[in-house]
């Protein structure tokens, strides 16, 4: 089946079985390999990825023939040339990853919990990468990671 | 691993999605949120070779409040019904059990109207359902019918939906000021299958007494059962720690859970009864009745 999708802003046109994976579409078909396969069950949140821009699926279990017509955004879409997203920068200054397996999918989560929470409390956080596991267990610093990240993001007005 | 092959058909109508069930019969199935049968399907526990695909239908994800029951449409998602304000509100039993079912990032896909229909026997919708005494519409060719939970939830993986139908809407009755409810789960972390659960939904009348009341347990059995012996009673009883204890009681005695590496069976039918009472406590705190006895 011919799909197309759009990838970061780039359209993608590509013929694939209807029981291709997301993940696997991404990775050999488009070839953007940040995004991971990890459980590949859809336990462990390594493959998040957006969907128009406000949804987080984990992209092996959802079939590439699901995003025909969507826009996906992967973690390779974040960075606007050499500038990294201020998620990247801050998972960078905190120490948000160590092995950077799990790192994808926890910015992809990420991304898309500040869309809809621009600003976040902790346990808001905590709730929202309930689904993504760091096997390194560095949860602390991811958590402080999006904080920063969304401190930076949206400015709190400063008092006259 | 990967799925078998199927054949993939977006339906962008609901005539659309029973013609191609109609077509292809008990090969088919819809797919909605994907998130129980695109598993099912990769480790081959389900090997559908037509896929109806009923995202691409504008119109189905809706959630609204008509004619004194909550509407939820098959596309409707877990994630809607977790941050929508009114649900929170007023649909205590419902609103607990939207923030705790899988994990954050599968409740951004999976549907409501999935989960029942996929009846998986340690569900969290059929348990909601039954405690909230909510229907299903169903839609064949030969018209439209509306199941009460108790009649849609068959065995393990088996509802009243037949060969060329598909489920359309669940519908949750309104709550009114004196009705509350509460969801609880045992699950050794974000995202496993429950241990043990538990929904309970309470009516008070004006005088204090129990009006209406609907409870139900999961992972208790082939399918989310209803503790009819504790709904008796409670119905018409003053709510005191004895009255909780006597329904709690009941919720372990009909438990029928198998025993696996979440607990062996002593211990989820002693939590069967423990959530239960910790359910109908937490639903009078709601209710504002003062301290039990």
């Amino acid at each position: 089946m011919i799909i197309r999708v759009t990838v970061n802003g780039t359209e993608f046109v590509r013929d694939v079985e209807p029981r291709t994976l997301l993940a696997y579409f991404l990775r050999e078909h488009c070839g953007l390999t940040g995004t991971h396969v990890g459980c590949d069950s859809s336990s462990c949140g390594v493959c998040v990825v957006a969907i128009d821009g406000d949804r987080a699926v984990k992209s092996c279990t959802m079939f590439a023939v699901q995003a025909d017509g969507h826009e996906i955004t992967t973690v390779e879409g974040l960075a606007q040339g050499a500038a990294l997203h201020p998620l990247q920068q801050a998972f960078w200054d905190c120490h948000g990853l160590q092995c950077g397996y799990c790192t994808p999918g926890m910015l992809m989560a990420s991304y898309v919990l500040l869309k809809h929470h621009p600003n976040p409390s902790e346990p808001e956080i905590r709730e929202a990468l309930a689904g993504n596991l760091c096997r390194c267990t560095g949860y602390q610093n991811i958590i402080t990671s999006v904080q920063q990240a969304a401190a930076e993001m949206s400015p709190q007005p400063v008092e006259a | 691993m990967f799925p078998a092959a199927f054949d993939y058909l977006p339906a962008h109508s609901v005539d659309e999605a029973l013609a191609a069930l109609l077509k292809h019969g008990a090969d088919a199935r819809i797919l909605a949120g994907g998130q129980s049968l695109i598993p099912a399907m990769r480790f081959r526990l389900a090997r559908p070779t037509v896929l109806v695909d009923i995202n691409p239908i504008a119109g189905l994800a809706y959630l609204r409040e008509e004619n004194g029951a909550l509407l939820m449409g098959a596309g409707a998602r877990d994630f809607a019904v977790e941050v929508a304000p009114f649900i929170k509100e007023r649909y205590h039993l419902i609103f607990d059990a939207a923030a705790v079912v899988a994990d954050p990032i599968v409740r951004q896909s999976g549907t409501i109207v999935g989960s029942l229909c996929h009846n998986d026997p340690a569900g969290d919708w059929g348990v909601v359902a039954l405690a909230a005494r909510a229907e299903v519409v169903v839609r064949g060719n030969a018209g439209t019918r509306v199941v009460p939970i108790d009649d849609f939830l068959i065995d393990s993986f088996t509802t009243a939906v037949g060969e060329g139908e598909m489920a359309l809407e669940a519908r949750f009755p309104t709550p009114n000021e004196r009705t509350s409810g509460s969801y609880q789960k045992i699950e050794r972390k974000v995202g496993d299958f429950a241990t043990a659960a538990a929904g309970v939904q309470l009516t008070l009348s004006a005088d204090g007494t129990i009006a209406a009341a609907g409870v139900a347990i999961g992972a208790a059995g082939p399918t989310a059962k209803r503790v009819v012996e504790a709904e008796k009673i409670l119905l018409g009883a003053r709510p005191s720690i004895a009255v909780l204890r006597a329904a709690a009681a009941e919720a372990k005695e009909i438990s029928d859970p198998i025993a696996d590496t979440r607990g062996d069976i002593e211990f989820k039918r002693e939590m069967a009864g423990v959530l239960v009472y910790r359910g109908l406590l937490a639903t009078l705190k709601r209710l504002q009745q003062g301290e039990l006895h």
